[in-house]
Formats: structure tokens, sequence, C-alpha cells
């Protein structure tokens, strides 16, 4: 999986509440939430957002509640891959289950600034500021998580064991 | 001999089938309940139905909750708390819980004795780690973990380390389980306890009642925890016996298990705590926080709507009037804890007050409904999180507290203490 996009750079902690507030969960249609994305933290995002966008934050990212609408939210307005210094459990198995591909990387968030260009290999962990010229290697996913990524979320995964089942 | 474990590494171990597991491990395990309300039960559903199987795993072991905008507050709740009823007749749920039945989740399915020690329990709702109190591993996900539960009765989980908060003395009076877990979490941050297990400890915690348990398990995803444990003892006995719809098994971490980090904190330290916006770990102690003038004040939630906090709250307005200028919700967490409320007169206390009580719904804590913020409008309230418009308008703010705090602040005008009213 190789991504390359523009940077939309955040803070620590943000939380669900601002990836996607309350006040728009009464529905689940991704292209709804999507609009509606970080709304409460930057405004102009969903204004600014074009597909194959990358998100850049600092420690905790996704803090908070459980909502799945929240990595729905944010994949659904175009962005490609998260890169922060940390995830919040909850989004961290969300946005795997989901397929929204996520990276811990300290060393990147540091140096790549909000504007820059970066292009992403999930596979090799690598990822590279266009803008700079520096590269830098992510935490690798372990096998486990590797297959779910690759069976392309946990529904296909589980879709793939059932059958099988049925057929042995 | 298995290697030392602790709570939470047992409990996975034995769901896992395996005799022991380590931090870092990535297991599959069997979880004794998959539980989703009507926020994340619709997202479930949808992945539910593309795994291609026609019925859930075991329709007594999903619990679904409509707690969050029921009674309906407007027509798109509704149709997404008719998607949860229309799945739960579909597939025979026999834990759904209609408005009338319904209470908060987390007050509702240890009132109902539907989850026990030893379970583990996985619900699309972060505080599903309330259950922690009960000797349980219960740890929040998202809706596709929830739909591939009701598929499987099965989840994946990287066994997490574990924190030992050893809790030593005796809180002082009018210092609750709610001061002492944002007293932890100003301690340790929103972060301090990311990816691990917070297990509770040492005399103070053993001598608070399951209520006050309850609220410190349920907030321990505010400092980022997967679940917050507290060991078996006799207190949690006499909750579950005669209460537990299954039997329920104890576990005790080995005297030689290994923690990340092992934290001991004298009670007598602990003060009567608010959380200032916008995180929970923006702690200060309520003597520091007189000068904030509040609107509202918001008493319930599934940390604070219990009968214990229904009490203290009602115990601090009894006599009294809510200050002209706050208005003051009070939503008992569940239908048993409304009707005793009423039983116990405590409900003539609250409408004595002029406080505004409605029935159990989980409305303001989320920014919902019944009670919204305006812009510029502060809160103090019983619940769980004072992100950024967690409770109305992004310009709004949030003060986190316990039931005396909240009741005596909402007749005072401002953030204050019960001795603080003549
Ligand atoms: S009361 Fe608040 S924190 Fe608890 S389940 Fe409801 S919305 Fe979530």
């Amino acid at each position: 999986m190789q991504f390359k996009g523009t940077v939309h750079r955040y803070g620590r902690d943000v939380d669900t509440d601002v990836i996607i507030p309350a006040r728009y969960l009464t529905t689940s249609d991704p292209a709804e939430l999507a609009k509606h994305c970080l709304v409460d933290l930057d405004p102009t995002f969903v204004d600014k957002v074009k597909p194959g966008d990358i998100i850049v934050a600092e420690e905790n990212f996704g803090c908070g509640s459980s909502r799945e609408h929240a990595p729905i939210a944010i994949k659904a307005a175009g962005i490609d891959c998260v890169i922060a210094k940390s995830f919040a459990r909850i989004f961290y198995r969300n946005s795997i289950n989901i397929g929204l591909p996520i990276m811990e990387c300290p060393e990147a968030v540091d140096a790549i600034k909000d504007g820059d260009t970066v292009s992403v290999d999930a596979d090799a962990g690598t990822i590279v500021d266009e803008t700079t010229g520096q590269t830098f290697t992510a935490h690798p996913f372990p096998p486990f998580i590797r297959e779910i990524i690759e069976a392309g979320g946990l529904i296909n995964r589980t879709k793939a064991k059932f059958a099988e089942k049925a057929q042995a | 001999m298995a290697r030392p474990m602790t709570i939470a590494e047992k409990i996975l171990a034995a769901h896992a089938g395996l005799d022991e597991v380590e931090p870092g491990q990535l297991i599959e395990c069997d979880l004794d309940l998959v539980l989703s309300n009507d926020v994340t039960t619709p997202i479930a559903v949808r992945e539910f139905k593309k795994i291609g199987v026609d019925k859930v795993f075991d329709p007594e072991k999903i619990v679904l909750v409509p707690d969050h905008y029921t009674p309906n507050k407007d027509i798109n709740s509704a149709e997404q708390a008719k998607i949860v009823r229309d799945f739960a007749r579909e597939q025979g749920i026999t834990h759904y819980y209609e408005v009338g039945c319904m209470g908060v989740e987390h007050a509702l399915l240890p009132e109902l004795g539907v989850v026990g020690a030893g379970d583990l329990v996985i619900g699309a709702d972060s505080h599903t780690c309330t259950y922690g109190a009960l000797g349980a591993f219960s740890t929040g996900v998202g809706s596709t973990d929830a739909g591939v539960g009701y598929a499987t009765g099965r989840a994946w989980f990287k066994v997490p380390e574990s924190m030992l908060f050893r809790v030593h003395g005796k809180l002082a009076p009018g210092v609750t389980g709610k001061d002492l877990i944002l007293h932890i979490i100003g301690m340790i941050g929103v972060d301090g306890a990311l990816y691990r297990a917070m297990e509770f400890t040492g005399d103070a915690i053993h001598a608070l009642s399951m209520d006050q348990r309850m609220s410190i398990s349920n907030m321990a995803i505010e400092a980022g925890g997967k679940a917050g444990i507290i060991e078996v003892d006799d207190v949690t006995r006499a909750y579950l016996d005669g209460r537990a719809e299954r039997p329920y098994t104890e576990y005790h971490s080995d005297p030689d298990a290994s923690y990340y980090a092992v934290y001991d904190i004298d009670a007598a330290d602990v003060v009567p705590t608010v959380a200032f916006p916008h995180l929970p770990s923006n702690t200060r102690p309520v003597a520091e926080a007189r000068d904030v003038q509040i609107d509202q004040a918001v008493i319930g939630s599934c940390t604070n709507g219990r009968m214990e906090d229904m009490r203290q709250a009602a115990a601090v307005l009894k006599g009294r009037k809510v200050n002209p200028r706050v208005r003051c919700i009070v939503i008992p967490a569940t239908q048993h804890v409304y009707r005793q409320c009423v039983d116990e007169g405590l409900m003539d206390i609250f409408l004595d007050a002029n406080c505004a009580v409605s029935t159990p719904t989980c409305g303001p804590c989320l920014g919902g409904y019944m009670g919204v913020l305006a812009k510029g409008e502060r809160a103090v309230s019983t619940t769980n999180r004072n992100f950024i418009g967690r409770m109305g308008s992004p310009d709004s703010e949030v003060y986190l507290a316990s039931p005396a705090v909240a009741a005596a602040s909402a007749v005072l005008g401002h953030i204050g203490l019960p001795d603080d009213l003549d």
C-alpha cells in the first residue's frame, strides 16, 4: 500500500468528539459523516482536504469514544493514512478493522510540517517527506494485524474464515 | 506452573484457552458478552450482514441497549433505534431493553446481573470498562468488532501490560470514588494508561461500595486504559450473589505478577476534585475552582447516575433551591434507580429544589439532547468527558465533578463544596 498526499497537521489528544461531534451521530452514512469531519477542531478541514491527503498528529490521536464514525469520517473525507506519535487504543483497532492505514512514527511527526507533501509505503513502513527529502521508518505491524489489513479489514477476514469452515 | 499473572492476563488466558499469556501477545478469545447501543449497533449490524451469516452466535450473549438518543430525540435517532429493535427481534436477542425498561448501559448491566466477575466482555462503547469494578475484563471496541462478535462470539486482543494503583488509608468524608479517579487521571494524564490494563487495590478501594467502584472503573478509559479492574472481595460477592445470571469466577493477581508500573497513593492526599476544560486530566481541587460561575449542572450518566450518587446529590439539595441562574438536570441512570428515587423520597427533594428530572438517557452527557449547552455556557457535570463541544457548542465548557459537588454548585451558582452552603 502506497500513498502520497498533502499533510494536515494537528496536535496531541485529538479526541473523537472533535473528529466527529455527537450532534452528527444520528447517521452512520460515511459521506454524511465526512462533511463534518474535524469541524470543532479545524472548521476549514473539510473544505481544504483532497482525496489522498494525510493527517499527521502528536500523541494519543483518536482518544475518547469508541465511535467507529470517527475513522469512517476520516476515511470518507479522503484521508488515505494517519501518522501519529501514538493512537488511542480503540481508534487504533477500529482503524485496522475498517482498513484505514495508520502508522506510529514519532520522528516523522516531529519533522513533518503542515502542508508538506508526504509519501508512505505502508508495507515497508517508510515515510518520506517529499518537501524536505527526509525519510523515516515507522514501527511495522505485527503479522496478525498485517493479516487483517491484507484481508481488507476484519469483516473480510471473518467472511473468509466462515467460508473456509463451510468448505471443510 | 504458568508464569505469574495479573487478573487481566488470567481472564484473557482463560478465554483464549491458554495456560498463560504475556503482554504484547496477540490472541483470539471467546467472549461472554457482546454489547452495543443505539449509536454503535446500526454500523455493527451493517458489518454483521456483510459477513454472510444469518444468525448471531448466541442470542443470549448479545446485549443491545438503546440509551444514547432514547426516548428518540428526532427522526434520525428514531431510525437508528429502530434498526436496533428490528435486529433484536429478528435475532431473538434476549438482552434487549426497550424504553421503559432501559437505562444507561453501564449502569444497567451490572444492576441486572448480566455481567459478572471473570467475564470477558466487549462493548461498542468506550465505557464498557465499567465492569472491571465487578472483577471482569471488559473493554470498549468499535462497531466492526461488535459485528464480528455477534457472528462469532470472538474477538482479537493484544494482551495489555498492567498498571497497579494501590490506594492506602481511607478517603476523607465527602471524598468519593469520582474524586479518586479524577485525581489519578490528573496524575498520569489522558494517555497515562494507554494500551494498558489498570488494576486498583488497597484498603481505600476495598472500603468503597460497588457504586463508587463503578465510577472508578468507568473512567479508566479517560486515562487511555483498556480495562480498569478491581479484584473480587466481599463487597463484590455481596453485590453479585443473588443477582448474577450466570456463575462467576474470581481471579486474583499473583503476588509476583509483573506490572508496567506500580503507584502508591495515600487516600489522605485525595480531595474533592474537578476537571477543568477540555481534558479529564486537567484537574484541580474544588477549593480552587470557586470563581467558576455555572449555567447548568448535570447529575447522572454511567459514571454517577447510580443510587448512591442520587443519594449524595439529594443530601446536598434537601431543603435548598437551585440557584435561579442555573438549570439543574438530574437523570437517574436506570428505571430501577428512578423508581428507588421515588420510593426513598429523593424525587421530592429534587423537585422541591427545582431540578429537572428525566427518564434514563445518556442525553446531555454526549451533547445529544436534554440539556445541550449554548455558546459561552458552562456546566458542572458528573459525567466523564469534558472535551471541546462534548455537551454542546464548541464554545461551551464542561467541568467534571462528583454528585455532591455538582449539587452544591447548582445551589451556589458557581463551583463549590457542600460545606460552602449555609
Ligand atoms: S452516559 Fe455518557 S459516557 Fe456513559 S454511555 Fe452514555 S454517552 Fe457514554
